[in-house]
């Protein structure tokens, strides 16, 4: 496709998103801006897995990192001062922890969002990374993270409220969480911070950094053979997909108002994956779509049929992977070639019988 | 209960733990080793194993019954994997990231797939009476000490699994074949060895023995449409602990595995313990990036 076809495209398709508040119900603006949200996590796979060539199995880790770090705010926002959660006081612990008390402060909470997942993130990948270690490995060390970090938060139920998570907030800076103008507010905010993460991650692609992190998914030696140092790109990949999955996890618990174990652990967090997948791992547009897609065929699917959607999500990754490789973007030259395969051959007979 | 009991009673549950990990372990390892290839359903060959020897169970009686749990789980789980590899894992050689998506999409299958035929809900496959009782120390330094002959037992048919598949790769024909695909495919190839079926048998052999640990495991725990992801995990950890390719390798890893976790759940909980082991892996690559036992090559392919 021609470039600007592309943008025009992408430019459409935030103007629909952008007008979506006065054509949909609350019920679904609040769904399609949880997709929203989760789009922005997309993106960051999208850079690891489809430009990159490193698959994570544990994107729910950072992306429930920015959730917790945000909800533990709000938790303490909603309380009079002094007081504290009420799993804490069930928990037997008479005061509140320190690492808590720090998010009281707004900035701190809302800088914590970014900044804990990608050092987090960071950190992980530089360990495991610098190691040569890559490809299979790492994918089923981020899946061993993923299984930790739920046990983890459902275990240590006193600090972190367990197996029912953080929910019941009511404020952020002052404004009415519930509130349905605040709702539509908190909707163009992630589609805000969705446009703005769409063109970062687009200009990252285009700079140096962006190539050879493509030459290392194709040629990870011939890299260091030349001189770059492999594991140092990675990281800083990694760490930028921890940035945004830590953003999505954030903006995703103002539209659900809930987080818990159970939506971080190892199968959520390869859901997302298989949202990346359907629309276009190397696709920044595709992967918005996929993500979109699957949620929204989720939503429907397991509200009518629950038992059904596994199957269906099973079939999807078999589907995609074997079928479709490049998602749901690569339709069109899918189409294209099929084309071609039918006109070529009466072409080149045309020419024989010159 | 003295101190030695305690920790000889650790002991011996890491070692049974171990050797159920192992018995998973032993497949993924082969066959990573030979095509590179991580087969995320895996867990679901020890579930349906464990399915089968229930159902085996149901319809043979008397002393015989657990002989059939066995082979039944064997032979259908390896049977199920044959099936695997012809129609997906064969079409997806060379994209081991691509294979490991796929694979989960069976895995969630299969899972959605018992918990309808089965419910959700465990079943219970009741060991022989001859399993019951166990060794138990009333005097001496092991005064309380007592170990289920069911894990025993456990532990004796992961070892001689273990010997079955030593004696099978270093003593037989196919034996060398695998060594000769897992040393240098092309050029194996080009000696005659069909490659192709090499790769079959030795994934539906793994997974065989992946039912058999279902079997296994049926005799002390309910089966459960989800019995595979709570082993699964640990299974990949004695994989990258293990390194490839080497059954020695593997076994040292999943007795690390198992040692370490059961160890450390004496002092703390059993979460806590999960983080310590993730954290002792990440240690552990860094001074072994690639296992404890690797072969040495010279080739530049990245592992």
């Amino acid at each position: 496709m021609k470039k600007w076809i592309k943008i025009a495209f992408d430019v459409a398709l935030f103007v629909a998103l952008a007008m979506a508040p006065y054509f949909l119900s609350s019920y679904h603006l609040s769904l399609l801006g949880r997709f929203l949200a989760m789009a922005i996590l997309s993106l960051g796979i999208s850079i690891t897995w489809g430009k990159a060539g490193i698959l994570s199995l544990g994107q729910g880790v950072f992306w429930g990192l920015g959730a917790y770090v945000l909800a533990m705010h709000l938790k303490l926002a909603a309380l009079a001062p002094g007081d504290m959660p009420d799993f804490m006081m069930w928990s037997g612990l008479d005061h509140l922890p320190a690492w808590w008390n720090v998010f009281h402060n707004p900035l701190v909470a809302l800088t914590g969002v970014i900044i804990v997942p990608t050092v987090t993130a960071g950190v992980m990948a530089w360990l495991v990374f610098n190691r040569r270690v890559s490809g299979v490995y790492f994918a089923l060390l981020t899946q061993a993270l993923a299984l930790v970090f739920s046990t983890l938060l459902i275990s240590e139920q006193a600090y972190t409220g367990g197996f029912n998570g953080l929910t019941d907030f009511n404020t952020i800076l002052g404004h009415d969480i519930i509130d349905p103008g605040f709702q539509r507010a908190i909707y163009w905010i992630t589609l805000l911070a969705l446009a703005i993460a769409f063109i970062l991650c687009r200009w990252i692609l285009s700079t140096g950094f962006g190539k050879v992190l493509v030459a290392v998914r194709d040629g990870e030696s011939r890299v260091r053979f030349l001189g770059y140092s492999p594991a140092a790109y990675k990281t800083v990949a990694f760490a930028l997909a921890g940035a945004l999955a830590g953003v999505s996890g954030g903006l995703y618990i103002l539209h659900a108002g809930v987080i818990s174990p159970a939506m971080v652990g190892v199968v959520p967090s390869i859901e997302m994956v298989i949202a990346v997948a359907v629309g276009g791992r190397s696709s920044l547009t595709g992967v918005v779509i996929g993500t979109l897609l699957v949620n929204f065929g989720k939503d429907a699917i397991s509200s009518a049929i629950p038992e059904l959607w596994q199957f269906v999500v099973g079939a999807l990754f078999i589907l995609v992977v074997t079928a479709l490789p490049k998602g749901l973007v690569s339709l069109p030259n899918v189409f294209l070639r099929l084309k071609s395969m039918v006109f070529k051959p009466s072409k080149a007979r045309a020419l024989n019988s010159v | 209960m003295g101190h030695v009991a305690i920790i000889a009673g650790q002991i011996f549950n890491g070692f049974s733990v171990g050797s159920i990990l192992l018995l998973i372990a032993l497949g993924l390892a082969l066959s990573f080793g030979l095509m590179n290839v991580i087969n995320m359903a895996h867990g679901e060959m020890l579930m349906v194993g464990g399915y089968l020897s229930y159902l085996a169970c149901k319809f043979v009686h008397g002393p015989m019954s657990l002989l059939a749990a066995f082979l039944f789980a064997f032979v259908g789980a390896a049977l199920l994997g044959a099936l695997l590899e012809v129609t997906i894992i064969r079409w997806l050689y060379g994209r081991p990231l691509d294979t490991l998506l796929a694979t989960w999409g069976v895995s969630l299958m299969l899972q959605q797939g018992a918990r309808t035929l089965f419910g959700p809900i465990g079943v219970e496959v009741v060991a022989p009476a001859w399993l019951s009782g166990a060794v138990s120390f009333d005097t001496g330094v092991l005064a309380g000490l007592s170990m289920p002959y069911v894990r025993i037992f456990i532990i004796s048919v992961t070892m001689v699994v273990l010997v079955l598949l030593t004696l099978f790769i270093s003593r037989t024909r196919w034996g060398l074949y695998l060594r000769a695909v897992h040393q240098d495919r092309e050029m194996a190839q080009a000696l005659g060895v069909n490659t192709k079926l090499v790769d079959l048998l030795v994934f539906s052999v793994g997974t065989g023995v992946a039912g058999l640990a279902g079997a296994a495991l049926a005799l002390i725990a309910p089966v459960t449409p989800t019995v595979g992801q709570n082993y699964i995990v640990y299974a990949f950890l004695v994989v990258i602990v293990g390194g490839l390719g080497s059954l020695f390798g593997t076994t040292l890893a999943a007795l690390f595995v198992g040692l370490i976790s059961s160890a450390v759940q004496m002092f703390t909980s059993v979460s806590l313990a999960d983080v310590f082991l993730l954290v002792m892996v990440i240690v552990f690559i860094q001074f072994r990036p690639r296992g404890i036992i690797f072969a040495r090559s010279r080739n530049m392919k990245e592992a």
